[in-house]
């Protein structure tokens, strides 16, 4: 289980010092499913990264399995079993795809490297020996990011917009891989995404906005909600397009 | 003749383990202390100035030519050597300096390297640079290479240096003529207070002549890299320069590109980037487990390879 409790993250910016996150109360149990949404810039990714180590708490709590492990390194949370797929994966020279497996997956284990790039659709043969540089499209690191993660043992996988630049035939396999992932692996899932269909899996859906939580709730309200709002709206019917004072009633 | 130091010098430079197969030269201390020649492939001891010329018959398929230096006391050692590869023969001529140097006196090779590749001749040549000894005295490298590729020949050339060397200055002039390629390769790693000169000249003079030339390079510590890398288009001719480094501590890099066309159908293109590690990718490798300094290590690796 992972807790954050009370949470709170001041970045040092351009602009002098910024609170990003405040009073951050999570509980994240073994084995579940969790879907982050809520507006962009709210704050999902800044709490994706303060789980991974990335951004350093200036206040409150982080627990995993009880253990307090708030200013631990994140090389050290990697090595306790926390990942974290990033939204905009970085490219290397001179690394190829097997080498950023193997050292994702650790020395002590096996990895079927056939397997897992199947798993979010891509074929061994034709990537297993590239580089992971700028050669790859956007779709193809986003691919390759997600199959770090998969390579590994976690007990908590983050995944920060997953499905963005990945093509329907793939989204579907992806959507699978999540429900097995947790069932092979009791790794808590938590995905940063506003697609219905990854909705669709949560057990529970975290609201964040204005760099807090708002809600926690289920699947049902929140889709209930965005089918409200899609209904809701029909002004593009009239829109001409064009108009630079157009309006939206909604 | 050849003990664990030498041993371990040409296995660094030549990848070599033993007294290698095919055509060799091995020069220890300024003397040649083993040859070998082939059918094909001839070395003869030049008569004029210290140094050989290397005889490649036209047609030389898959053969391979070893020259490797290795200077294992303080000394200034200066050599030509000249190779003369026949028409249409593809050959693999490896050299390359490794510098033990125990004492304080400086330790300095200065090697000439002229290179013919006659009509459809192909070549691959690697040079690897390797220094070590604990002594004070300073290890010095000074290459210099020209070669000129005549009609549909290609030249691969590969200039690997690695840490050791504290000063190099490396001067490479390169003609093309028509239809002919040159691919080149550098790597490069300076640390502490090293000081490296890469000076590359091409002259592309031919109609469908071909240049690409990467270089990588490192520099750590306080040490200072300089890049002069030059194209000069005087046809229908392609080049391609990509000149990346990264920067670590308080070192130094400066990177001169220079392009020339003397005709309009010569497309020359420059490319360089200085920058340290990004901090997405040691963030990432550090998400994967890695401490920061083993992060560092596997990016720089991959970056050189």
């Amino acid at each position: 289980m992972l807790e954050m409790i009370d949470v709170g993250v001041v970045l040092e910016g351009d602009d002098g010092k910024a609170e990003i996150l405040r009073n951050i109360n999570l509980k994240l149990m073994n084995k579940k499913f969790y879907v982050m949404t809520g507006p962009n810039g709210g704050g999902k990714s800044s709490i994706a990264k303060t789980i991974m180590g990335i951004y350093q708490p200036v206040s409150g709590q982080i627990l995993l399995d009880g253990v307090d492990i708030t200013h631990k390194e994140i090389y050290e949370r990697a090595r306790i079993g926390i990942g974290y797929a990033f939204q905009q994966p970085a490219r290397f020279k001179g690394v190829t795809v097997r080498e950023l497996l193997s050292l994702a997956a650790g020395q002590d284990r096996k990895v079927n490297y056939c397997d897992l790039l199947y798993d979010v659709g891509l074929c061994a043969q034709d990537y297993l020996d590239r580089e992971v540089n700028s050669s790859f499209s956007g779709g193809e690191v986003k691919r390759i990011e997600i199959a770090t993660i998969l390579a590994r043992n976690l007990k908590v996988a983050v995944f920060d917009e997953p499905e963005a630049g990945i093509d329907l035939w793939s989204f579907q396999r992806l959507t699978e891989t999540f429900g097995t992932l947790n069932e092979k692996y009791d790794t808590t899932i938590i995905v940063i995404s506003h697609q219905e269909r990854i909705l669709n899996l949560a057990d529970e859906v975290i609201m964040v906005s204005n760099g807090t939580i708002t809600e926690i709730t289920s699947r049902e309200k929140i889709l209930g909600e965005i089918s409200e709002l899609d209904s809701a709206c029909r002004c593009w019917q009239d829109c001409k397009g064009g108009r630079a004072d157009a309006e939206c009633n909604r | 003749m050849l003990n664990a130091i030498d041993k371990k010098l040409l296995a660094e430079v030549a990848d070599l383990h033993n007294i290698p197969q095919g055509a060799f030269n091995i020069r220890k201390n300024g003397e040649g202390v083993d040859r070998h020649t082939t059918a094909n492939i001839n070395i003869v001891t030049k008569k004029d100035k210290p140094g050989i010329d290397v005889i490649i018959k036209p047609g030389t398929k898959g053969e391979s030519v070893h020259i490797p230096v290795i200077l294992s006391q303080g000394m200034d050692d200066l050599v030509y050597n000249t190779f003369e590869i026949g028409e249409n023969a593809d050959v693999l001529i490896v050299a390359g300096c490794g510098i033990h140097n125990p004492g304080s006196q400086k330790a300095q090779h200065d090697g000439i390297h002229e290179f013919f590749l006659r009509k459809g001749a192909k070549m691959k040549y690697v040079e690897k640079h390797y220094g070590e000894g604990d002594g004070s005295g300073a290890r010095i490298l000074n290459p210099k290479t020209i070669i000129e590729v005549e009609d549909g020949g290609v030249a691969e050339l590969e200039m690997v240096q690695i840490k050791g060397v504290d000063r190099a200055l490396r001067e490479t002039e390169v003609k093309l003529h028509k239809n002919s390629r040159l691919i080149v390769t550098e790597r490069l790693l300076t640390y502490l207070d090293q000081d490296a000169e890469s000076n590359i000249t091409v002259n592309l003079l031919g109609d469908d002549a071909s240049a690409q030339i990467i270089s990588r390079s490192v520099a750590q510590n306080n040490s200072k890299q300089l890049f002069h890398l030059k194209l000069r288009g005087y046809a229908k001719c392609r080049g391609h320069i990509q000149c990346d480094s990264i920067i670590m501590d308080n070192a130094q890099v400066s990177s001169v590109p220079e392009i020339s066309a003397f005709h309009s159908d010569a497309q020359l293109i420059h490319e360089a980037a200085i920058g340290k590690i990004a901090s997405e990718q040691l963030i990432k490798l550090m998400s994967l487990g890695l401490t920061e300094k083993e992060a560092e290590e596997k990016i720089l690796q991959g970056f050189l390879k």
